[in-house]
């Protein structure tokens, strides 16, 4: 029994990670109908600002929960930027193309930022950047404090984590229900030709939607790396492509759908590695993944759209 | 007479090859990084032109293609590794060493073919990015299962294997890939495929098998995949899941798309200067990828069907062109 309490709560943990990035890949999917494979890739860069934000206000020597605040916000808001850099420069000018060609870029993208971060350090510069492929560690801005309820193990930095996850999430259920940019996002998502039409800013709604996407995955690079504090140039492949199986899973495109589907994703993979196959970790997502597209091409909740001619 | 004809058709290339691959490897035979270098150009080629069938003809984007690699290089290095030590009755030592690298190769390519058929039936059903998402696991998956197979040696792969891969291995590879790419693309099969590319909804209605055709090019090319790994393990002599990754997958993309979506010429160009820019770019691995990504990017944004579309060299050079021109119209 503690066992199974001990993987819930870790596949919970897990889970909320996965449907975090997943949110940023449902709702690119929703406005542009384009795979961001870049954004696992934006998701490490997130974790790398953070590091950087964190050495500048000295999180290490003097941590404090005011600095955490300010890297947490400070590495969203630097990754929602770079989502709109990338929109602007790689994207937008092939919006009109086939879908493929747009795919073909967003894997360039996703090289670049992997091997680029990977380069050794820049020689003069004084902060060293790019980081190299090196591991680094991730400062702790609190300490950390272990609680054993019913002999399961539980840090404040699970808790914390959990909480920030699920606010993030309400928060943007809200954004996207209830805001008039969330009205305009589901408007060009349904059609961006009408939408456009009917004097939304087509444009600026895209880059929004990346705004907010990459910032969500800056987030969940935060809380992954308090409680797992290596990070590197690679970190973000797995976990981005793990998401993007949560995202189908729950049917693309499909806000909601994309919560449900990291934490499926999360639970599964923590209780079929914890109770059968350890080593097969990794194969269980695309495995789930193949199972859902044999199954119910559109996910959970998705419909399926006759295509037209 | 026709079959005559046809059979001709086919193995003539073959048959002028063989003897010129003889010449190239004699007179290369004190250099042997310039061999190592063209097969590895050579084996990239068979990659690029077989990728080419189902990423640039049936324009169905597939990311997997290390994966069935894999899958033909460990059958044939098991093979090898299994028959060491055996001798054909009635064959001298050095052929029936020929003989049995000949047929590792030939159950390399079966079992990708195999695994293309397995992975295809299911997932063509699907399109564009869903596809490529499969396929891309499919490779993952591939990987983990060797990682967690102590009969394929996990992670530490199967080594020392007999080099047995030669620049006439590896130069009848590249002509095969080429007749089997040239003649797909005249037959009634071939111009389904491009049909599919065009409009597959449109295809589909006109009467066309999609998924069918789509799954036997899918088959086609993953046994050339399976082809191209069994010759580079025996080149580099060492089988691991590290060599087929997702990177190379991309790699093989790049080339494809390089050379243009659809042009068989494109592809064998493409490939061959990639491999030769990357040999000098060795030193540095790093910028090696760095240079990759960026040349896939400005690619796209600047000419989305590669360099040469889907015209082949022959196409874009007037005088020739013409001349095709007058012969079909004779």
């Amino acid at each position: 029994m503690t066992e199974f309490l001990q993987h819930l709560v870790n596949g919970l943990s897990v889970g909320t990670i996965y449907a975090l990035i997943a949110l940023g890949y449902t709702m690119v999917y929703g406005v542009l109908k384009l795979i961001n494979f870049a954004h696992g890739d934006v998701y490490m860069v997130g974790a790398f600002s953070g590091l950087y934000l964190a050495r500048g206000l000295g999180v290490d020597e003097h941590p404090s929960l005011w600095k955490a605040l300010v890297v947490f916000v400070g590495s969203m808001v630097i990754c929602g930027a770079l989502g709109v850099i990338i929109e602007r420069f790689a994207y937008r000018p092939l919006r009109q193309r086939p879908r493929l060609t747009a795919l073909i870029t967003a894997i360039g993208v996703s090289f670049l930022l992997e091997y680029g971060f990977q380069l050794p350090p820049a020689i003069g510069s004084s902060v060293p950047f790019p980081p190299g492929p090196t591991p680094r560690f991730f400062p702790e801005p609190f300490p950390r404090v272990d609680f054993e309820p019913f002999g399961v193990h539980v840090s404040n930095y699970d808790m914390v984590s959990l909480a920030t996850a699920v606010a993030l999430m309400f928060a943007l259920q809200f954004v996207v229900y209830r805001t008039r940019f969330g009205t305009a996002m589901r408007a060009v998502s349904f059609d961006a030709g009408v939408a456009g039409l009917m004097g939304i800013n087509v444009n600026r709604v895209i880059a929004w939607t990346f705004a907010l996407g990459s910032g969500l995955a800056a987030a969940a690079a935060l809380l992954v790396a308090g409680s797992r504090p290596t990070i590197n140039p690679l970190m973000g492949l797995l976990p981005g492509i793990k998401a993007f199986v949560a995202a189908v899973f729950g049917g693309i495109g499909n806000v909601p759908g994309a919560m449900v589907g990291g934490l499926v994703l999360g639970l599964a993979e923590e209780f079929v590695a914890g109770y059968a196959l350890s080593s097969y970790r990794d194969g269980i997502a695309f495995a789930m993944l193949i199972l859902v597209l044999l199954v119910r091409p559109a996910g959970l909740f998705g419909r399926v759209r006759a295509e037209k001619v | 007479m026709d079959t005559l004809k046809l059979a001709g058709r086919s193995l003539l290339p073959f048959l002028v090859a063989l003897p010129v691959l003889w010449i190239a490897e004699g007179s290369l035979a004190d250099s042997k990084s310039a061999q190592i270098i063209l097969m590895a150009a050579g084996i990239n080629v068979i990659l690029a032109v077989s990728l080419n069938v189902v990423n640039g003809f049936t324009g169905q984007f597939s990311i997997g293609h290390a994966g069935f690699m894999a899958v033909g290089a460990y059958t044939a290095a098991k093979i090898i590794v299994a028959t060491r030590g055996l001798q054909l009755v009635g064959l001298p030592p050095a052929v029936s060493d020929q003989v049995l690298f000949f047929l590792a190769l030939l159950a390399g390519m079966i079992t990708a073919a195999g695994a293309g058929l397995l992975v295809g039936m299911p997932s063509l059903r699907l399109r564009g990015d869903y596809l490529a998402i499969v396929t891309l696991g499919f490779n993952e998956i591939i990987r983990v299962i060797i990682e967690n197979t102590p009969f394929l040696g996990q992670a530490t792969g199967i080594s020392g294997l007999p080099r047995r891969t030669t620049l006439v291995w590896v130069g009848m590879g590249v002509v095969a890939t080429l007749v089997m790419a040239r003649r797909l693309v005249g037959s009634t099969h071939g111009r389904a495929l491009l049909a599919i590319r065009e409009d597959e909804v449109a295809a589909e209605a006109m009467g066309v098998d999609t998924v069918g055709y789509k799954v036997r090019a899918f088959v086609i090319s993953s046994a050339f995949a399976g082809l191209a790994g069994g010759l580079l393990v025996h080149l580099i002599q060492l089988c691991t899941p590290r060599s087929f990754t997702f990177v190379k997958s991309i790699e093989v993309v790049v080339m494809v798309v390089l050379g243009g979506m659809g042009s068989v010429t494109g592809s064998v160009v493409s490939a061959l200067v990639l491999s030769f820019a990357l040999e000098g770019l060795r030193e540095a691995q790093q910028y090696r990828m760095v240079l990759y990504s960026i040349l896939l990017i400005v690619l796209m944004l600047t000419r989305p069907t590669g360099i040469f579309g889907t015209r082949e060299i022959w196409d874009m050079l007037p005088r020739l062109k013409r001349r095709r021109a007058e012969g079909g119209a004779q």
